[in-house]
């Protein structure tokens, strides 16, 4: 891509000052009110979770259908292979880390659904709806109790329905708080195109 | 197929009109509203009358608020079925679509917060005489009438006839979504016709499926949402800002261009990066054809902030067949000349954006893309042109070999008002002027 000419003068570049969230050196912990946020700000779809060391995320807890734990289960599967063929499947949702698990409470099976995410959920809630549509997630969501049989038309159910599963941490901790996975990435880049770098230099 | 017949034609067919009155209402009795409403449904043109080609010198398209479908005698029932953000309208959502700041309702003109306003009639005209006209006849027929008050009304002209440009200078009307079944062939480029549930009630969206209708469906068939934008310009403070950002005329149109992503005359800066090209901004053919995820991925040509990179990021967006809207509206205010100082009149954009979801499309756009400082990992940033600026942002100019950062960027515009509307098809006027009597003829079933 060609480059342009620049005012030389008045667009002056910028020391840009580093914001204190942005120091990755310093982890941090943040204890989080029983709500979830600290003041209430409004989002599309309801209250705005903040943005804590250790990024956005959410917790989903629901109680399956019983009799589904092993089609479940099996779709754990399915989303392996399906990212073996597209690794990029799930890019829109800005994901660190994904964790799904199965528990016993009492008698009942229950589904924790726990993501550690760079974006806002309330801000691409239309997108991961689509998303769970194309990779089939929405088929491990409709064997949850309770969850909307409309959700593919209707988001709003579906946002009412993770927020009322949704478990807000109390306390969470990022080693090298509030990086992006796409900070991490380049990083990892640089490092990597350095090294060959250096290895061409001997 | 698109009832066309039904559809009004606001959303569907362009106008060749260069002046327009917005009359902002409020119905003092149902009966009142009902009766202004039964004098005006065979004024407003359909898809099907208006055309092209279109012989009429005036057009009217009329909507109505939530209060204001509840004020014309809507039962409890019907109206709870419309969806949460129209229910609660603009005013109650100022923090999510970034009225805050100067732009708070607090400070809107025109009674756009005030839950009195009911409805807007929008007359587009060929000229102001005959804009002068209607607006007289409007008069006329509020005072036969009676009960039906006009709480503000704004004028609009074409400040550069023949070609439509805003008050900042850039061309406008560029680029819109081509809407499947009306025939429209998208430029090279552009995406696909987008299926017409996107911005009417009734039909098939881009998910597949036709999504729940409000109740009763005679009113909500052939519907769409409309966000109303009152954008005030403050050309002075952009001149302002130009001249010392820049030292010559090229260097203060270049920057002008990647706040915009366009040069003013129309040309992508993703096609022409260097220097302008007003050809290439007027061709429809090719002002369009271009994509930013193969030809300008770290925007060295179009920055990532800038306004048309962030208002529709193209191929570099989830599911954007899902964020199209239609674009309606125009100028309003004196132009300001290039070598006249600021005079403090307000001038700028009242705009429509009309859609099938204000909390998926309209809300979506001026949440994330307008106003998300962390959009494509930006930081610190939101759209230099409508984003809501305190003069604390920042805007990032992408360049070989380290990149160019305004601080501090000021505020260019400031929401004056805003208002959510629904623009019901003819067969919903008239069931609403004939007082939404199909639910008493026809009980439905309430769960």
């Amino acid at each position: 891509m060609a480059t342009h000419v620049i005012p030389k003068e008045p667009l002056k570049p910028q020391v840009v000052e580093t914001p204190q969230e942005s120091d990755w050196t310093k982890p941090q912990a943040m204890a989080i009110p029983k709500e979830g946020y600290f003041k209430a700000e409004q989002g599309r779809y309801g209250p705005l979770f903040p943005r804590t060391p250790a990024c956005h995320g959410f917790t989903i807890i629901a109680k399956i259908k019983p009799g589904t734990e092993e089609e479940i289960r099996q779709y754990g599967k399915k989303l392996e292979n399906a990212l073996a063929g597209d690794p990029h499947v799930l890019a829109p949702l800005q994901l660190h880390y994904l964790r799904w698990v199965l528990f016993d409470i009492g008698q009942n099976k229950y589904f924790m659904y726990q993501g550690i995410f760079d974006t806002d959920f309330d801000k691409y809630t239309e997108d991961a709806v689509a998303l769970f549509a194309q990779t089939g997630i929405n088929t491990i969501f409709e064997k949850l109790e309770g969850f909307p049989s409309d959700w593919k038309t209707n988001v709003p159910a579906f946002v009412k329905f993770l927020r009322d599963h949704q478990c807000p941490s109390f306390l969470e901790y990022g080693e090298y708080p509030y990086v992006t996975a796409g900070e991490i990435k380049k990083a990892l880049k640089l490092k990597r195109a350095f090294s060959d770098m250096l290895d061409q230099m001997q | 197929m698109l009832d066309f017949g039904d559809i009004q034609h606001f959303l569907l067919a362009r106008t060749p009109a260069l002046a327009a009155r917005y009359e902002f209402l409020t119905f003092r009795q149902p009966a009142a509203g009902r009766a202004w409403l039964a004098g005006l449904v065979d004024k407003v043109g359909t898809g099907k009358s208006v055309g092209d080609n279109s012989p009429d010198s005036r057009w009217v398209t009329l909507a109505f608020t939530w209060n204001g479908l509840r004020a014309l005698g809507l039962d409890e029932v019907s109206l709870a079925t419309f969806p949460e953000e129209f229910r609660q309208g603009m005013a109650a959502r100022a923090g999510i679509v970034g009225a805050t700041g100067a732009n708070h309702p607090d400070h809107w003109v025109g009674e756009l917060g005030n839950p009195a306003l009911h409805a807007i009639a929008v007359l587009f005209a060929r000229d102001v005489t005959e804009r002068e006209r209607c607006k007289k006849e409007h008069d006329r027929y509020l005072s036969e009438i009676g009960g039906v008050d006009i709480l503000s009304g704004l004028d609009l002209e074409a400040i550069h006839p023949g070609e439509p440009r805003e008050h900042f200078g850039y061309r406008d009307r560029l680029t819109h979504p081509v809407i499947e079944g009306t025939g429209e062939v998208p430029p090279p480029g552009s995406l696909p016709p987008i299926k017409a549930g996107e911005f009417f009630l009734g039909y098939m969206d881009e998910s597949g499926s036709r999504p729940a209708m409000p109740q009763p469906e005679i009113l909500s068939r052939n519907g769409s949402y409309l966000a109303y934008v009152r954008l005030q310009e403050h050309v002075g403070a952009f001149r302002d800002f130009l001249r010392q950002q820049g030292q010559t005329r090229e260097e203060q149109e270049l920057v002008a261009a990647k706040l915009m992503g366009r040069w003013r005359s129309g040309a992508p800066l993703v096609l022409a990066p260097q220097k302008d090209d007003p050809a290439l901004g007027v061709d429809m053919q090719r002002t369009n054809n271009f994509d930013y995820g193969k030809m300008d991925p770290y925007g060295y040509g179009c920055p990532v902030g800038s306004h048309i990179r962030r208002m529709n990021p193209r191929d570099t967006a989830e599911n954007i067949q899902r964020r199209q809207m239609i674009r309606r509206g125009g100028t309003y205010g004196p132009r300001l000349p290039e070598d006249v100082p600021e005079d403090n009149a307000e001038r700028g954009i009242a705009a429509f954006i009309g859609c099938a979801s204000l909390v998926r499309q309209f809300e979506f756009a001026m949440n994330v893309w307008a106003n998300d400082p962390r959009f494509k990992d930006l930081g610190n940033e939101r759209d230099p042109i409508i984003g809501t600026q305190d003069g604390t942002l920042d805007m990032t100019i992408p360049t070989r070999p380290v990149r160019k950062k305004i601080k501090d960027l000021p505020a260019f515009t400031t929401v004056r008002g805003g208002a959510y509307f629904f623009l019901p098809g003819i067969k919903a006027l008239r069931f609403l002027a004939a007082g939404a009597l199909a639910v008493l003829q026809k009980p439905r079933k309430v769960s």
